[in-house]
Formats: structure tokens, sequence, C-alpha cells
């Protein structure tokens, strides 16, 4: 069934365009013998916009309890691929997906999976701060009420204030957390939506550029606060910021045009890139 | 590269000359086009502010009406009847009620007109003459008939007298208001000299005077007693209908909304439903009104003149309008919440009414109103319909006959009657205009304080 799938939609999907996967672009790998057991892989996923692809026979694997950082240019495409992780480019209009990505072996978007529980296993943190506009509290504990993870008030609770510790947040709001959790200030807000991602219990967290819209002080606590989520959780951000990625990441991957061109260990990629497209991006040289 | 452009200091000095040279008609540009702006706020305010004090001014003296004060004798020479039947050991219920109409009969038999003429006399001044059908010009034609009805009530007033508060005839009322133009030669005036002359008197006296009519809130509509004429019907037949549209066209236009804008696929089906809703908003409501009458009542058949019609055609007009608020609000969600709560895995039903519709049901509240406020004050699609009739009756039910406040202001100012074409038109203006500005009033509170909530 899986298999059927797959080849439909990629009979659907091949595109006479110039960016033909026949036109061969090889992906630089630089293999990491410290690196942690792959549970999340793509395998040759492309995305198209209508008409437009916006991403081009990507494949990588992300190791499980570490970060991995997507950095690249603006439009590149890292965003994209991020958000096919937990099909969240479902929600757009036109968007197209091929290949496969797969979780334990399962891939992600068998018609089998429902994306209900995949968004569960698969949490995500956005660009900007978006609590939703109700108490601090309920903010955390919406993620286990629908999915029914509490069987009573007291476990509710305590999950909120499980999360709420682990996002390094709970100190600072112990005292109101019935108070509108649209009243905090913008770094605390990205760490109650951290909190709101971890109460559902999810395997792996997307972060999609989550200091872009912090200041400096709030964003050296969010990475802080990631490097100690690494742990427990398989975390993957995209960053415009090469010493961010730098800074919390293990392994980085390289996008340009819609290309994934390099991917590896962070330090081998920062200190000794293979391709020169990186080289010429982490030198400032594009971008 | 001109000269212009360079950094040299000559250059900069020209440029600041060409922009100084071009700022005195930049301003001016700026001033008249403020000025026209305030001239057109200035021109609908005068417009808003005319039709309020048009309004106003020839509709609050309805709210208050002459009255005589005077005193009535149950006279038992005029009012010549057995004492009422009571109720026999052993008689049948249906042989006593059947007596009991007999003695009503007998009591409406009575020469009423007599007592209202005796009581309006009790009150003329010594000295003036005055004929019979003069005296009972001065009062309302309705009084005859309260005062048997409480005659009816208590038998025993038979013989006693009474201070009694009589409405005076809208003819009265309009002339001593000063509505009819007192130079008028007699053959023009629709009250004798006499009956004038008494008028004035008693106005003098302290006999007639002028209270605040509340009748005109619970009585329903009169052609042969215009002093006692009311909204009663036209308010609950106005109200009927809005409780049609409120629980109709709400629903069914909110759930319409959210599925067009949260579910439903964007295809060519749903871009000619989207088209087709813009249609209907824009479809004269003598339209709703021709199609409620061939469907609702010919083929459905729906009784005539009912509240129940009235507010499905209302509902129908109504829809478009709350399906495109609900969903211009739904539009303005920002995505951002939309994404949290589908990224922690919120099913799309979930997101919308966990997230979307708590953040719009100001906006959405605020439509509804707005679209009831317009339904209740539309006309056209009533009077195809049959809800210009002349109804003398509150309805009991939706499906009983009833007018609407709409079309009684339509039927009172087409009334050839000065009390009704002046003073009630714009006293039911008044009260339709009081209802929608409320309803207005309570969205704009309701709204502020569910967005302070947020």
């Amino acid at each position: 069934m899986t298999s059927l799938f797959r080849s439909s939609l990629q009979g659907v999907a091949a595109p006479p365009t110039a960016l033909e996967a026949g036109d061969g672009y090889q992906t630089v790998r630089t293999p990491d013998p410290k690196a942690k057991p792959t549970r999340l892989s793509a395998h040759d996923v492309c995305v198209f916009y209508g008409d437009k692809q916006a991403l081009e026979n990507v494949s990588i694997d992300i190791p499980e309890r570490s970060v991995s950082a997507l950095i690249g240019p603006s439009g590149c495409g890292k965003s994209t691929f991020l958000r096919c992780l937990n099909r969240m480019n479902d929600t757009i209009e036109g968007a197209r997906v091929t290949g496969e990505i797969t979780l334990d072996g399962e891939n992600l978007y068998s018609p089998q999976v429902d994306v209900v529980e995949l968004r569960a296993r698969i949490g995500m943190v956005f660009q900007k701060p978006n609590p939703f506009p109700k108490s601090i509290f309920e903010n955390v504990a919406y993620g286990p009420k629908i999915h029914g993870l509490a069987r009573s008030k007291s476990e509710l609770e305590e999950i909120v204030v499980t999360s709420l510790k682990r996002a390094g947040l709970f100190e600072e709001v112990k005292d109101r957390l019935h108070a509108p959790g649209t009243g905090l200030s913008g770094g605390q807000q990205q760490r109650l939506c951290i909190a709101r991602a971890i109460a559902v219990g999810p395997e792996v967290i997307l972060m999609d550029e989550p200091c872009s819209a912090l200041d400096p002080i709030a964003t050296s606590i969010i990475e802080e606060l990631i490097d100690e989520l690494r742990e427990n959780y398989t975390i993957i951000i995209v960053t415009h910021s090469m010493q961010q990625a730098a800074r919390v990441s293990q392994k980085t991957a390289f996008f340009h045009l819609g290309k994934l061109i390099e991917e590896g260990p962070t330090e081998r990629i920062f200190t000794n890139p293979r391709d020169k497209k990186t080289q010429d991006y982490i030198t400032g040289r594009i971008g | 590269m001109t000269d212009s452009f360079t950094v040299s200091s000559s250059g900069a000095e020209r440029r600041r000359a060409r922009i100084r040279a071009g700022l005195g008609r930049r301003h001016l540009f700026e001033r008249i086009f403020r000025g026209l702006g305030v001239l057109a706020i200035l021109i609908a305010l005068a417009l808003v502010g005319s039709l309020f004090w048009m309004v106003i001014s020839k509709g609050y003296p309805a709210f208050t009406q002459a009255n005589l004060e005077t005193e009535v004798y149950f006279d038992p020479d005029i009012i010549k009847v057995d004492p009422p039947p009571q109720q026999q050991p052993g008689q049948s219920a249906a042989d006593f009620r059947a007596q009991r109409l007999a003695w009503q009969r007998q009591v409406t038999m009575s020469n009423w007109n007599r007592v209202v003429e005796q009581a309006v006399r009790a009150a003329v001044p010594p000295g003036l003459e005055i004929t019979a059908r003069e005296a009972t010009a001065l009062v309302d034609a309705g009084e005859r008939h309260r005062l048997r009805d409480i005659f009816v009530e208590n038998p025993g007033l038979l013989g006693e007298r009474l201070p009694f508060t009589m409405l005076a005839s809208a003819d009265v009322d309009n002339w001593l208001k000063g509505t009819i133009d007192r130079d008028l030669p007699d053959e023009r005036q629709q009250l004798s000299p006499a009956t004038r002359a008494l008028a004035d008197q008693l106005l003098e006296s302290g006999a007639i005077q002028f209270k605040f009519a509340w009748h005109i809130f619970t009585n329903v509509d009169s052609r042969s007693a215009p002093a006692s004429a009311g909204l009663a019907g036209g308010l609950v037949g106005s109200l009927y209908m809005m409780l049609v549209v409120v629980l109709l066209a709400v629903p069914i236009g909110v759930a319409s909304a959210i599925y067009l804008e949260e579910f439903a696929p964007k295809n060519r089906l749903t871009d000619l439903i989207e088209v087709n809703i813009n249609n209907l908003a824009a479809v004269p409501s003598i339209v709703f009104g021709l199609f409620g009458a061939a469907v609702f009542i010919k083929y459905i058949g729906l009784p005539l003149s009912a509240p129940i019609v009235g507010g499905l055609v209302l509902t129908l007009m109504t829809l478009p309008t709350i399906i495109i608020a609900t969903r211009s609000s739904l539009r303005a969600v920002p995505p951002s919440l939309r994404q949290a709560a589908l990224g922690l895995g919120a099913s799309r039903t979930q997101m919308v009414f966990h997230h979307v519709l708590p953040v719009t049901l100001p906006g959405i509240l605020t439509a509804t109103i707005i679209g009831v406020a317009q339904a209740l004050g539309e006309t056209a699609p009533l009077l195809l319909i049959g809800m210009n009739a002349f109804v003398a009756a509150v309805p009991g039910t939706p499906f009983d006959q009833s007018t609407a406040l709409p079309a009684q202001i339509y039927l009172w100012q087409g009334n050839e009657n000065r009390n009704f074409f002046e003073a009630r038109t714009s006293a039911a203006i008044m009260v339709l205009l009081t209802l929608m500005i409320t309803m207005n009033a309570i969205a704009v509170l309701l709204r502020q304080r569910l967005e302070r909530l947020k």
C-alpha cells in the first residue's frame, strides 16, 4: 500500500523543469561516527507549491536525542522541509509532497497515518511566539486535554507544572498560572510555546526560527533550554543565525535553492566545509 | 551622474531649494483634502441631525395625549338592565353561560353614548350650550366600550358616580396641540365651533390635561377610535419575526460561514457558492417578498400576514449579511493561531471550536445583531406577504395574523386622519429607531466587553 502510494505520487510529480532530479545533484555528506541512532529520516523529498518546486530530492537522517540545525539563505526551502516533517504543509492550499519521510520506519505520508496522532508525536514551535489567547495554564494543558493524556485534574496539573519546569518558565509564572499567556514577554511566550509542545510528550520537536523575534537575552535563554532539552527530545531547528546553529546543534544541514547541499557534524560544517556553496554561505559571501 | 546628485555643497543647496519650492503646493493639497473631509462629515452629520430633529419634533407630541378628568354616572335611567345572573344550584354551566351572555348583550344594547355625553356634560362649565353630538365628539370613540367593560366587570356600579379619566378624541387632541390650523373656516374644521370652544375652556380650567400615553405601547391599531390606537400588534409581530430570524438565520448563517471558510475545498463549486451568496446580498428586498408570497404562502400554504412568513423572508435576507460578516471575521484570525492549534495535533474541528470561534465571537455577534436590526426595519417584503393588512389584534403565536412595526408606519402614514399621518407615524418611527439604536448599542457594548475579556 505504501509503495503504491509513493509510486503513484511520484508519477504525478515528475516535473518537466530544469530542476528535474535527473540533472542530478549530489548532497555532500560527512558521516558522524559519534552520532546517535537515526529514528527520523527523509528520502528523496520534493515539495511543490502549485507548479513551483520548492524542495528537490532531499534525503537526510536525523539522529535521535540531539539537535540538528537546518541553515541556508532565505527561500532555500529549510522551513518547507521542516513543515514536511509534521505534515503542516498539508494545511497549505496547493502544496504537494513526494518522497518518503519515516519515523521508526513508518512512512509519515502513508494513508494509514493519522495526522492528528502524528502531530502529537512531532511537536512544533513557530517563528513568532503564538500562545493561545487563554491563560498560561490552559495553554499548556490544551494538548494533553485534547489527546486525553491526563486522567484526572491533578494529573493534568502535574503535566502542566512539569512542562513549565522543563521549559524553564515555571519559576517566573508560578504565581500567575491563570493570567493570560499573551501578557508574557516575547521570550517568555516562546518558552510557553515550548512548554505547550512538550506537554503532549512528543518524540521530536521542530523549531522554526524560534528566536528570530526575540532579543539577545531571551535568545540565549532559549538556546540554553534547547541544549537541555536534547537530553530527552530529538530537536530539529531552522535558523538564520549561523552562530546559533554552531552553538546549539550537533548536526547541520545546509540548504540552497531548494537543494540540500551539504550535511554533516556541526563542527565539521563550520570549520571545514567540503562544498564551495557551503563555504561561501558560512563565510558570508552568499546569503 | 547628473549634477544634482553630486555630494558637493552647492548640489545639496540646490536640491533643498527644489524640495522647498514644492513644499507649499504639497501642504496646500493636504489642507484642501482635510477641509473636504471635514466638510463631508459635517454634511453627513447635518443630514442625520435634521432627520432626528424632524422625527422627534413631530413624534414626541404623540407620546402625550389630552385626557378629560370628569365624573361618570352609571345612570339607571340609561343603563336599563336586570341584575346580573347568578349561577343557580343545579344549573348547568352551559345554561349559565348563555344566561350571562344574554345579560351582557343587554348591557351592550344600553345607550353608552348617553353615559359618555353625560360625563362630558358633568365637566362642561355652566352656561355653555352644547348638543349631544358635540359633547361626544370630545372624547375618543373607544371610551364607551371601556365604560361598558368596567360595568360588566362590576355591575354594582349601577347608580354610582365614579371619578373617571377619559381619553380625548384624536380631533380634540390635534386641535389642542395646534397641529390643526385654527384660522381655517368652520366648514373645513373637523370639529364644530362649540366643541372647539369647549375643548379650549376645559384645557384652561384644567379638566383636560396632557398625560403620557402608555396605551401607544399596550393598545392595538384602531381606526374607529384613533386616539387610542397603539403599536402593541406591530411590536409583538416584529418580535416574533426577530425570533424566527434569530433562531434560523444565526445558526444557518454561522454554520455555513464556518464550513465555507474552514472546511470546504477551494474549487469551482465553492467559488460559485461564494459568488451567489454575494448576489443574494444584493437582491432587492421586494424580490424576497415576492419569493415569500410565491413559495411560503402559495406553495407551502403558510398563513397570509403571519409573522412566521415574515420571519422566513427576513431570514433569507439576513443570511448573506451574517455569512459574509462571519466569514470576514474568520478570515481576520491570524494564521499563527490556527498553526498553533494544528501543530499541537488538534483536529480541524477542534481548532475551529476551541480557538478560532472564541476569538471571532465578538465579530459574529455584532454581525448578527446588525443583521437582525436591519431585518427589523425592512418593509418592502412585508407588503407583499400581507403584513400591511389592518390587524387590530396582538398575535398570540407567529402563525396568527399580525402587522409589524415598519408596516404599521407605512399604514399610518398613508391614513387620511391627521392623528395618524402626523404624530402617530413619527411616534412609531421613534419607537422603531429606538429599538434599532438600542440593538446597535448592545452590539457595540458586547463587542467591547468580549474584546476586553480576551
